[in-house]
């Protein structure tokens, strides 16, 4: 599809608040419709000169007509809070038997860990029907963990743990955004919801596993060439915290401002000298002809799993 | 504002006559010195200008970059000082003071019967205060633009941010106090400096909406001075106010800055429902339907506009029971405002309606009004509100109330009163023309922002899904109407100045005491001080009214004739 009218809806939830807006968007076609036709015909009825009847105002129009129309537009808006706000109690307790999954932001990528430890970046896999709840949380500035499939958007506030919880229903790959602004990554800041039925999600948890059997063959790599040996001091005086270092931005010392991608971090293990991060001497060697081609994948896709916060995978 | 006296006001065209314009000194320091309010409200009209097309400026590069969704045009960094600077401009430069600091300050000391503001220094005062403000956004500007976008969130503005944070926030924090200052004057100048027989109910609808935003813009910048300061206390002198890093609370700052910044919005569109009240009656030959309705309703929106700010925040995290009340106040404070298109509407009823530019864009005021307004019922009720907020849907409803409604009404009240301010007519046929393209150029650029938001697309994205292009690709063309429909009048109205018809005192045959003197007024606005006898908007005989303004017959006991 091209262009999206209306959004897809993922859940029976996202179904209960389209019927909301629905609702309210007839609703509003008719008050404005009424406006605009009683305008009309008004300047069209009564434009300078014409021959409609002036003069006296009929009995009727009192002061009746103006408390009518406000208690009238009073009840309708209570009545509409109501409506609302009932469909947003409803949802807002998750279930008691939801799956909890972990997602930490941070500039500029989304972090996500399975209750069964399968780790994920900028994509949220979930098996379809199975209540989940998200528990979020982030490293820095505040971010909004946006699902529109879903209709689905919380803030993800550093310092406290905030939730959503959703029951999609519906398999497909839907859009994932940060909602909230958090710098020039942001727009950047997004990825897919990928539901899928529970045997497919199993496999797909089954492959992570085997991903992370890859990224502990490149973590013994990476302690024996002696990287961790500058990249994993404490203060990170000589070298740069590589930890959720992957798909986000890096500044280097020219000014230039770089995605950390595949390419990127191949470059910088073979030309160290090619793009150097502010605030960093060129001094790393570069690992041409130390590693092969297998083995610096290796070290490549551990970096990818390097979650942030200093642990291994 | 008795009627048939127009023969009575002094009006004296000729070329001689040039008023407030000539008397006082023709020197720029004449000007830049000056106590009389009709000056200061042309100093800060010329200064609003010059921001406004800044902030025009910026906007117009971010929506050339969104016709394509890869970030392409500019950088993200660039991208996102853009918009920050454009709204940063529009609320602060020119939205919050647009109408008040311009019009209010000409009219309202004339529209009451005053010789000027009951503090004409201070309002000098107010003006060098915001003129200040003004180059602390240059400095903003020049240093490189601050990319926080509007809001300042925390702790992305307060410990994150490599951008010109310090100065656009001694620029809001500077200039507030001149808005703040712009209140005080307003309201010691209605409580105190009212002609004889102006009571209460015969004040102009435009001079009650001063007195609503002037409440408004006395009780709600003092807490965006703090919360600003306490941002720039974090990043300067690194105390732990917002961080949570340093155990600071983010929402904090959230509330405080939402609890200005909600009253804002109305202290942007109050003053907006106090021009269009003067312009409809005046060019439909009508008293305004339901006066004390309209009254009551100004105020109610200023006093319920400060219980409502926590729908900002539906998806912050805050509690679910605090979304539901200011669920439930957001929709209270939408009941003055619908109440208000319904008497606009029925003031037309069984008028004499002509449509000069005035009205034109009084009409499109109340189309993009009611619709921002019913778009902001959706965005009162919560389940719409967590798909909607911080997206387009957003994006469009604000702009709706604020350039729709705001905007309108501001080019509405510089036609209507074009000719006092200046002693010219502006040409007619081509300001109608573009009050057209006005509507239709928002229209174009703003409906499609509905349709993508509620689709998902996020606000601020230098980048975006394929899938939004072509939203994108419209409101980016509506915005290039849009933008020849605010330069047409930059254009006419500049010729108009030296080369339009003169203007009698009262060409619109308007009721108010501001119609009553030459145009343009004397320095001290009047001749000879206006008694007041009627009550407001006496375009015909009150037979004809509705029994709905009974309130005036209590100011015939206090001695007026009807």
């Amino acid at each position: 599809m091209n262009f999206a009218i209306f959004p897809p809806e993922a859940s029976r939830q996202a179904h209960e608040v389209d019927l909301i807006f629905l609702a309210l968007l007839a609703a509003s076609v008719l008050i404005l419709l009424g406006v605009l036709v009683t305008g009309i015909v008004f300047a069209v009825r009564y434009r300078r000169g014409s021959p409609a009847k002036r003069g006296q105002l009929p009995e009727w129009i009192n002061r009746e007509v103006e408390i009518t129309w406000t208690v009238g537009t009073l009840f309708a808006f209570i009545f509409i809070f109501w409506f609302a706000g009932v469909t947003f109690l409803a949802e807002y307790k998750a279930p008691p038997n939801a799956e909890e999954i972990h997602v930490v932001g941070k500039q500029w990528m989304w972090k996500i860990e399975h209750p069964d430890g399968a780790r994920e970046i900028n994509e949220l896999h979930v098996p379809m029907n199975v209540p989940i709840r998200l528990v979020m949380t982030s490293q820095d500035v505040i971010h909004s963990f946006f699902l529109p499939a879903l209709r689905i958007k919380q803030d993800v506030v550093p310092g406290r743990y905030t939730t959503t919880s959703f029951n999609a229903d519906r398999p497909g790959t839907y859009n994932l955004f940060c909602a909230e602004f958090c710098g020039r990554g942001h727009s950047t800041m997004g990825g897919r919801l990928i539901v899928e039925t529970k045997a497919n999600y199993q496999k797909w948890a089954q492959a992570q596993h085997h991903v992370m059997d890859v990224a502990g063959q490149g973590r013994a790599l990476f302690t024996r060439m002696g990287c961790s040996g500058c990249h994993e001091q404490k203060d990170h005086t000589i070298a740069p915290d590589l930890a959720g270092l992957y798909a986000g931005y890096v500044q280097l010392t020219d000014g230039r401002v770089v995605r950390a991608d595949d390419a990127y971090l191949r470059d910088s293990i073979l030309q160290p000298t090619k793009d150097v991060v502010a605030g960093y001497k060129p001094i790393m060697p570069s690992f041409k002809n130390a590693l092969s081609e297998g083995q610096l994948q290796l070290i490549i896709d551990y970096l990818k799993t390097l979650s942030g916060d200093g642990g291994t995978p | 504002m008795t009627d048939a006296t127009l023969d009575h006001a002094p009006d004296k065209p000729g070329d001689d006559h040039l008023g407030y314009l000539s008397e006082g000194g023709h020197t720029l320091w004449s000007w830049l010195t000056t106590t009389d309010h009709k000056r200061i409200g042309i100093l800060y009209a010329l200064t609003i200008t010059v921001f406004f097309f800044i902030g025009g400026v910026a906007i117009a590069i971010a929506r050339l970059e969104l016709v394509t969704p890869a970030q392409d045009l500019v950088s993200a960094d660039t991208y996102d000082r853009l918009f920050s600077m454009h709204g940063i401009i529009m609320v602060w430069f020119f939205l919050v003071p647009s109408i008040p600091t311009t019009f209010g300050n000409f009219l309202l000391p004339m529209m009451i019967g005053a010789r000027d503001l009951a503090f004409p220094k201070l309002n000098l005062f107010s003006w060098y205060l915001t003129a200040i403000g003004g180059i602390f956004v240059f400095v903003a500007l020049l240093a490189g633009g601050t990319d926080t976008g509007w809001t300042f969130y925390v702790p992305y503005a307060s410990n994150y941010s490599d951008s010109n944070v310090l100065p656009a926030l001694i620029a809001i924090f500077i200039s507030g106090f001149g808005t703040i200052a712009t209140g005080i004057n307003f309201i010691t100048t209605i409580h105190t400096m009212r002609a004889p027989g102006m009571y209460w109910f015969r004040l102009p609808l435009f001079v009650w909406s001063m007195y609503a935003v002037s409440l408004a813009i006395v009780l709600a910048p003092p807490v965006l001075a703090m919360a600003l300061t306490a941002i720039a206390a974090e990043r300067v002198f690194g105390l732990p106010l917002f961080n949570p890093a340093d155990g600071g609370d983010p929402l904090l700052y959230q509330h405080l800055f939402w609890f200005y910044s909600h009253p804002a919005v109305y202290i942007m569109i109050l003053p907006a429902m106090g021009v269009v009240s003067e312009v409809i009656p005046c060019f439909a030959r009508r008293r305004l339907f339901g006066y004390s309705f309209m009254v009551y309703a100004l105020v109610a929106i200023a006093v319920i506009g400060f219980s409502v700010w926590g729908h900002h925040m539906f998806v912050s995290g805050q509690s679910a029971y605090a979304n539901l009340v200011f669920s439930f106040m957001s929709f209270m404070v939408a009941v003055p405002s619908a109440i208000k298109v319904f008497n606009w509407t029925a003031t037309l009823y069984r008028g004499q309606i002509s449509f000069e530019a005035p009205m034109l864009y009084s009409f499109g005021f109340v189309g993009l009004f009611t619709m921002g307004g019913l778009t902001g019922l959706f965005l009162a009720s919560i389940p719409i509100d967590i798909q909607a907020t911080d997206t387009y849907f957003v994006i469009a409803h604000f702009h709706y109330i604020m350039v729709g409604g705001t905007v309108s009404a501001f080019f509405a009240a510089l036609h209507f009163w074009w000719p006092k301010v200046t002693g010219r007519m502006y040409p007619e046929a081509v300001a109608r023309f573009a009050a057209i393209l006005m509507f239709f150029g928002f229209n174009f650029t703003f409906f499609p922002q509905f349709i993508m938001g509620w689709a998902g697309m996020p606000r601020r994205y230098g980048s975006y899904p394929p899938e939004f292009q072509i939203y994108h690709v419209l409101s980016t063309a509506g915005a290039g109407v849009l933008g020849i429909a605010y330069l047409m009048p930059l254009f006419y109205l500049t010729w108009s100045i030296f080369y339009g018809r003169r203007a009698p005192a009262n060409p619109w045959e308007a009721t108010g005491l501001e119609w009553q003197t030459p145009s343009p007024p004397p320095k001290h606005n009047f001749e000879r001080m206006p008694v007041v006898d009627t009550e407001p908007y006496a375009y015909h005989r009150r037979s004809e009214a509705p029994e709905v303004e009974t309130q005036t017959d209590q100011n015939e006991q206090m001695g007026g004739t009807p």
